[in-house]
């Protein structure tokens, strides 16, 4: 097995909701990401995946909790002390309309980091440097004087993958890449992000809410719901056999193409998702689970080792 | 909503057709705006020609600012002096021209240092947030709570007369609603997502500012200069109105009018004229930033 990259410890993050309440977006979740691997981070909306992503490559600080990066604590770190390790890190943002400065060209958006980071000795450097990006990423050269506002979505979405990539980085957060793109550019896209990951040795979390692109692209997956970890282990494994009961209700909503086989989909979740404000006690799945039991609502399962992954349930199925 | 989409989709396309960038989309929209807003267009026109008649002064006319000709005071418009003369026999006419050299220079220079110094703080205030923020806004709202012809009168009075002390005065004045309005663009701008990729990338704080935050701030300065100008100018024309701005024989639209009061009934040519020029003027540099905010405000594009 592949050296441990990234590893987070109980990390919580909760924001101010007035009135002296908290939402609690990330409770205590402890997670490993390996070197090379994609790890998907998948959850309905609100469940807290773009604030754990956000939070491993410190653009939020956790409430409570530790990450560990290549051994090294890096929570504690101030900004300068940071710096060495920011550079390892880096983003692809879910809108590629709103993540790329308008008022900026294509160039000048891929060579911030050259710049932020001294990586070239002079502008031919710089722009050397950029065309060949722009060429490991599908982008046209001629391009390079144009403006974000010029570009379709997935156009713009594979300059933001060149930008996050400038910088030789060895783990890269994807926050639903490619969520926002039309399904024959969301292969492309995963294609692109797989072969950079195999040509440049990167590592991804890749957070999303489809099911199926995470099948197609990541190694792992961890399910999240209201801000914990409920399942995790390898992606076919979770995929085939889900023991979680949130899990195999989310895969149960996954929208089949295949008409003939749309009535065999199964049971599917009723009710709303519980506030992360005022969490229920307990399992936080007890008020939408068939399966609940009095100890379900009573103590929190911890993550433990069933059939070959992580789960957190009382009564796996 | 749906709406909305859709005309941010036209815009787009448009912008998309119309050519390379930013820069030639900005000049789109002027272009736009000057072809829809007549008012915008004109006050173009209006401005260059009080600009061309303060640079030429002194080839349009054959007096100077100053020549006092006691023999000839006071007389109506006529054809040696087109609007008349005032109390000590000189001509109107000329010293409205060299008039709008200070007056303009009065809208101008001050505004551009307000801007500046409003930008610079009001950027670092919605940057840093906290104590930083504090202490910057409340000196702004202390300046803003103020009346301001009192304050203007106030320092004026402290400095003394003179051109350097106008300038200084306006620019103290004028910084504290550049800043706030800076600060709150940069409040908007701060939760965008490509600011929080720039963070991502690990560009630091004042290059955060200057590459990103200012040059999209921009439209807004722009829309603030032209209507802080014409603001300026009033002001001027109020403190030199009380006798604290310019001093005589210089010539400046406000003082004219000051000198002119005294003969309001006998010789109202000498306040006409100036009063004229500053309304046409002020009107000129509102109706310009008015269109200018149209155009450069995606929400009221295609009205």
């Amino acid at each position: 097995m592949s050296e441990i990259l990234l590893e987070a410890r109980h990390l919580t993050r909760e924001f101010p909701a007035g009135k002296g309440r908290m939402v609690h977006a990330v409770t205590d979740v402890s997670l490993q990401i390996r070197e090379g691997e994609t790890l998907a981070l998948v959850g309905e909306s609100g469940c807290g995946k773009s604030t754990l992503g956000r939070m491993l490559i410190r653009l939020l600080e956790p409430t409570e909790g530790e990450i560990l990066f290549r051994g090294t604590e890096i929570t504690g770190l101030s900004a300068r002390e940071f710096r060495p390790f920011r550079r390892q890190m880096q983003m692809i943002f879910q809108d590629p309309y709103a993540s790329l400065d308008p008022r900026m060209s294509v160039r000048s958006i891929i060579a911030e980091p050259l710049k932020t980071w001294n990586l070239c000795r002079d502008r031919e450097a710089v722009t050397e440097r950029v065309l060949e990006l722009m060429e490991a990423t599908g982008v046209s050269g001629e391009m390079l004087h144009r403006y974000p506002h010029q570009f379709s979505g997935g156009q713009r979405q594979r300059i933001g993958i060149a930008r996050a990539i400038a910088a030789e980085p060895s783990l890269i957060v994807c926050d639903e890449p490619v969520s926002a793109l039309d399904v024959s550019v969301q292969n492309q896209i995963l294609n692109l992000l797989k072969k950079l990951q195999k040509t440049r040795n990167l590592t991804y979390l890749f957070i999303s809410h489809d099911l199926s692109v995470v099948r197609h692209i990541s190694d792992r997956t961890a399910v999240m719901f209201l801000g914990k970890i409920c399942e995790t282990g390898d992606t076919e494994t979770v995929y085939t056999r889900p023991r979680h009961p949130y899990t195999r209700f989310l895969l149960n909503a996954v929208p089949r193409p295949d008409p003939r086989r749309r009535e065999t989909g199964g049971e599917l979740l009723a009710g709303e998702l519980p506030s992360p404000v005022n969490p229920p006690p307990g399992c936080r799945f007890h008020t939408r689970c068939p399966f609940a039991t009095e100890e379900c609502r009573r103590t929190d399962p911890p993550l433990r080792e069933t059939d070959g992954r992580l789960v957190a349930c009382h009564h796996p199925v | 909503m749906k709406n909305r989409q859709k005309e941010l989709a036209e815009l787009h396309q448009r912008r998309l057709e119309d050519g390379n960038g930013p820069v030639s989309a900005f000049r789109a929209d002027l272009f736009r705006m000057f072809r829809k807003n007549r008012a915008a267009a004109l006050s173009v026109l209006v401005i260059l020609l009080l600009i061309l008649a303060a640079v030429f002064a002194p080839v349009l006319t054959p007096y100077s600012y100053d020549d006092m000709d006691l023999g000839n005071r006071l007389s109506p418009p006529s054809a040696a002096h087109l609007l008349g003369t005032d109390e000590g026999g000189r001509d109107i006419l000329t010293r409205l021209l060299y008039g709008a050299r200070i007056s303009l220079l009065i809208g101008v220079v001050p505004t551009v240092v307000s801007i500046l110094i409003g930008a610079a703080l009001g950027t670092i205030a919605g940057w840093r947030g906290g104590i930083t923020d504090t202490v910057i806004m409340r000196l702004a709202d202390i300046v803003l709570a103020f009346p301001s012809m009192l304050l203007a009168m106030v320092i004026m009075f402290t400095l003394g007369d003179g051109l350097v002390n106008v300038f200084l005065t306006l620019a103290l004045l004028n910084w504290a609603a550049v800043a706030r309005v800076v600060r709150a663009e940069t409040l908007r701008l701060k939760n965008t997502e490509y600011i929080e990729a720039a963070r991502a990338i690990g560009v630091s704080g004042p290059v955060m500012l200057l590459r990103h935050i200012l040059p999209n701030c921009l439209p807004t300065l722009i829309v603030l200069f032209t209507l802080n100008v014409p603001a300026a100018i009033l002001t001027e024309s109020s403190l030199s109105f009380l006798g604290m701005g310019i001093q005589p024989p210089s010539a400046s639209w406000g003082l004219m009018v000051n000198a002119g009061k005294n003969y309001l009934y006998s010789a109202p040519w000498i306040c006409a004229a100036p009063g004229l020029i500053i309304m046409v003027a002020v009107l000129a540099f509102n109706f310009l930033g008015d269109g200018l905010r149209d155009a450069l405000d995606p929400h009221q594009k295609n009205r």
